[in-house]
């Protein structure tokens, strides 16, 4: 399962990196490295065995579906790029 | 009366309460240790200017006879937790010039427990890095030196802008955090304590996110004593964290000093790993006929998966990340590039503000969940980290903590590992391990090598044992007798 520039420009595009046609394949041969290196885990017999997502082993905690906090438009828009009026200012999505 | 700032974090505290000298005296000789040690890099925020009056408060608390656990004590901010209204960076450039509101519950805990913020201390950018080099503001360089020579090492990382204030007497302790050993090789490569607590201990909350499942902060410090009375201040339930634990905090600082007789260490056999310096090995056996003489009995066990640990980080680590850091996308808070339409946008400003190891741990973590890979590499890692916690789980029938070494060499020149991301990943080899299980480890200097560079020995506990971590720390340390220091030199 070899990397090629092709799998880096289509992961750097999944990822939102731009990435120079000429950086593309000396990626590639860094992320061979390593993931030639992680190959080794196929050593590993884990038939039967579950994933292991989270080692705190309760259930997560629930609370009551209410408003916490709020009504700060000010301080969540204040170190935005841009902003308006307690808006976020992004770029035109559509034409 | 010896310099203020060469005092331990409980002999500033008993100081302060005995009246010999006050807040405000203890924090404007740590003020001037900052200034005086720029050379290091140790910094990126000093706020002075806080800190005295963080100081000046604490001493009016005291003068009420209303002093709490770390009233007055100056420490140092790894810059990956928010605090309100001073920069937080992650070390990189694509939060700049990013001013939290709000204040992480760790550093909120610290305040509320009296402590002064002298400032905010340099890391691996996002915490991703085990040699300070991934820093966007330059690496940290260790007050440490090889005997005879001026050659520029490396104080470990992630932590190892916290790591190297707390050597060079910057600051009485600091706080730091560590996914793969980021606070314990940097505290093995400073002659520093450090210890990564229980996931779970210590909330998240306000913390940059790297990997999520991973992520634990914990403190650095002088002494196990000084590690213990800053965690006891930084863990805790925190209903925001919904991974953070509904257990009662013990003082830690008690199990300090207890006896370990009759404890079972346990001896990992896989931790023998080629090409380890005879020097460690060494220290390894030091280790052990210490804990032998303190009355422990010394157990072999196996922890027959530690050779897939990092493989296995190297595919959790980046997946996570990779979710994580999706959140820089130059709308809400940051860097915004220019770009010919919203993808391009959101493409350059990634490109720009992120660095190579964060891009390249990214593209890995995204690669690996893409469609067609997930199965084998995500969830088959899932399934070794099951394989390498039941290894811990099975060792614990036989042994109620773990001796190994922290990390596999001492402290390196900065540069020497820089081009080989494999090679520095191996730095987290004997540490990576806990994270993925969720153990606490603590790390502890031990002795110096050849170059008389200090080297660290890592103690591995049952989780939310850091009790027993802590009282087998304290015997080692008083067996030990490590009271190097580095030589001013900058």
């Amino acid at each position: 399962m070899a990397i090629d520039a092709a799998t880096v420009r289509k992961v750097a595009r999944l990822a939102r990196i731009a990435t120079p046609e000429d950086r593309l394949e000396p990626l590639a041969q860094e992320l061979n490295g390593i993931m030639t290196w992680i190959e080794q885990l196929a050593e590993v017999d884990t038939d039967g065995v579950e994933p292991l997502t989270s080692v705190v082993h309760a259930g997560l905690p629930l609370r009551d579906d209410v408003v916490t906090m709020g009504g700060d438009a000010d301080v969540v828009t204040a170190n935005a790029p841009k902003s308006v009026g307690g808006f976020f200012v992004v770029p035109k999505v559509v034409e | 009366m010896a310099s203020l700032t060469s005092l331990t974090l409980k002999g500033a505290l008993d100081g302060l309460e005995a009246g010999d000298f006050t807040s405000v005296e203890l924090t404007r000789a740590h003020i001037e240790a900052v200034e005086a040690a720029r050379g290091l890099n140790a910094f990126l925020f000093e706020t002075p200017e806080r800190a005295l009056a963080m100081a000046a408060a604490s001493d009016a608390r005291r003068a009420l006879g209303a002093g709490r656990p770390l009233d007055g004590i100056p420490l140092g901010i790894k810059d990956l937790f928010c605090t309100e209204g001073v920069p937080t960076t992650a070390a990189s450039k694509i939060l700049e010039p990013f001013v939290p509101h709000y204040e992480s519950t760790v550093t909120s805990q610290l305040w509320r427990d009296g402590a002064v913020m002298l400032g905010k201390l340099n890391l691996d950018e996002f915490a991703m890095g085990s040699s300070n080099e991934t820093s966007a503001y330059g690496p940290v360089i260790n007050p440490w030196r090889k005997s005879g020579s001026n050659q520029a090492l490396t104080p470990g990382g992630s932590s190892g802008g916290s790591a190297a204030a707390v050597a060079a007497d910057l600051c009485l302790g600091a706080t730091a955090t560590d996914t793969g050993g980021s606070i314990r090789q940097p505290a093995a490569f400073t002659g520093t304590v450090g210890i990564k607590p229980t996931y779970g201990r210590c909330s998240r909350w306000g913390t940059v996110a790297f990997a999520s499942s991973l992520d634990q902060a914990g403190p650095i410090a002088k002494t196990v004593e000084d590690a213990a009375i800053l965690l006891t201040s930084m863990s805790g339930h925190d209903p925001k964290d919904s991974t953070s634990l509904d257990v009662p905090v013990p003082d830690f600082a008690a199990f300090v000093g207890k006896s370990v007789k009759g404890l079972r260490i346990g001896i990992p056999k896989e931790y023998r790993v080629d090409n380890m310096p005879a020097e460690i090995e060494k220290l390894w056996a030091d280790g052990i006929a210490w804990l032998k003489e303190a009355g422990c009995e010394i157990v072999e066990i196996s922890l027959p998966h530690t050779k897939y640990a990092l493989p296995a980080y190297y595919i959790v680590a980046p997946a996570e990340a990779s979710s994580n850091l999706a959140r820089y996308d130059g709308m809400r808070y940051g860097l915004r590039a220019e770009g010919a339409n919203l993808t391009e946008v959101y493409e350059n400003t990634r490109a720009e503000g992120f660095g190579d190891e964060v891009k390249r741990r990214i593209l890995i973590g995204t690669y690996v969940l893409s469609a067609g890979y997930y199965d084998a590499y995500y969830l088959k890692a899932l399934k070794v980290r099951r394989r390498i916690a039941e290894d811990f789980d099975s060792a614990w029938e036989k042994c109620d903590a773990i001796l190994t070494p922290t990390a596999p060499s001492a402290a390196f020149g900065l540069g020497e590992n820089s081009n080989d991301p494999i090679a520095m990943y191996l730095n987290d080899v004997f540490t990576v391990t806990t994270n993925l299980a969720g153990l606490p480890g603590l790390s502890l200097p031990a002795g110096l090598d050849a170059n008389g560079l200090p080297l660290g020995l890592q103690i591995i506990g049952k989780p939310l044992d850091e009790g027993t971590v802590f009282s087998v720390a304290g015997a080692m340390e008083k067996a030990a007798g490590f009271t190097a220091k580095a030589t001013k030199w900058w």
